[in-house]
């Protein structure tokens, strides 16, 4: 009987305090996965070096659980990274972007390997003469 | 003449790249992180009263035609102790402020207060940091500048020092 009305008090019993989402996993590991890989792209504000997933400050704890709370309410890590961004500025997302400021950055490598091309062509068809 | 060419566009490349360095290495560049919300509304936020004798604070209390400062505090937090006395120094001259305290206990702050004084007008916690994220702050102290309409017009970033008083003064009257 005792046991009985433990097994059924089990069933019943909560957690004492409401998941706080800065170090517990999302009960949905698709969530959680999507959750981490944004957390590994956005910088700590306070250490800087880091992204928020390795990180101790106390905002950047604040900042994980705002990334699972609003990731587990719904909204595409895109989104929760946009609001940041939104705030912070671009500075914090550790996502390389392609826009009007890095363009030059992305041109670089292909300027490079055209350059190359375009000299080793001549230097070939000098020496086919 | 092209062969020439060739030889030294590598070498003034390079040239340019050092000079970019050495100028890195003389001059860091700024690590502060500045709000992206100055010129914009405060977003909505709501800290509740971190003492009995004194209300909260929440978004809406900054629409109503009078400029104030918004400050982002700790009691955990050294250099919010030197900058009481000149928040108390701009209260006494007018200036309402208001304070959040991120990461913060009633009784500490209740301690912190009597030992330093209390220039605020409105203290509100902020336990999780929401209210602090909402705002784009990186640290403590930060100081937003709020205008009459309730939209951000500066932000202080660090210890406000006698110094900054007629810059801050300045822009709580930029309406």
């Amino acid at each position: 009987m005792r046991r009985l009305l433990m097994i059924a008090l089990l069933g019943v019993a909560q957690p004492v305090l409401s998941q706080d989402y800065s170090e517990e996993s999302l009960p949905d590991p698709k969530q959680e996965a999507q959750a981490v890989a944004l957390m590994d792209t956005l910088r700590c504000v306070v250490c800087q070096g880091q992204p928020i997933s390795g990180s101790n400050a106390d905002l950047a704890r604040d900042m994980r659980r705002l990334v699972r709370e609003r990731i587990a309410a719904g909204e595409s890590p895109e989104a929760v990274r946009a609001w940041l961004v939104g705030r912070y500025g671009q500075w914090i997302s550790l996502k390389p972007e392609f826009n009007d400021m890095t363009a030059p950055l992305w041109a670089i490598p292909l300027t490079a390997l055209a350059a190359a091309g375009a000299l080793y062509a001549r230097r070939a068809k000098r020496r086919g003469k | 003449m092209t062969r020439k060419w060739v030889f030294w566009l590598p070498v003034l490349v390079t040239v340019g790249l050092f000079a970019m360095f050495l100028v890195a290495l003389v001059r860091p560049s700024d690590r502060t992180i500045a709000s992206q919300l100055v010129g914009q509304p405060l977003p909505a936020f709501d800290a509740p009263a971190a003492l009995p004798e004194q209300p909260g604070t929440n978004s809406r209390d900054y629409a109503d035609g009078t400029p104030r400062l918004l400050n982002v505090f700790g009691s955990w937090c050294g250099p919010c102790i030197a900058e009481v006395p000149v928040l108390l120094k701009l209260q006494s001259m007018g200036v309402e402020i208001n304070g959040v305290a991120v990461h913060d206990r009633s009784e500490d702050l209740a301690r912190f207060f009597s030992e330093n004084g209390n220039p605020y007008a409105r203290v509100g916690l902020d336990v999780q940091g929401r209210a602090q994220m909402a705002f784009g702050s990186a640290g403590v102290p930060e100081t937003f500048i709020i205008d009459g309409k309730g939209r951000v017009v500066g932000q202080h970033i660090g210890v406000i020092t006698e110094a900054d008083i007629p810059d801050i003064l300045k822009q709580l009257g930029a309406r």
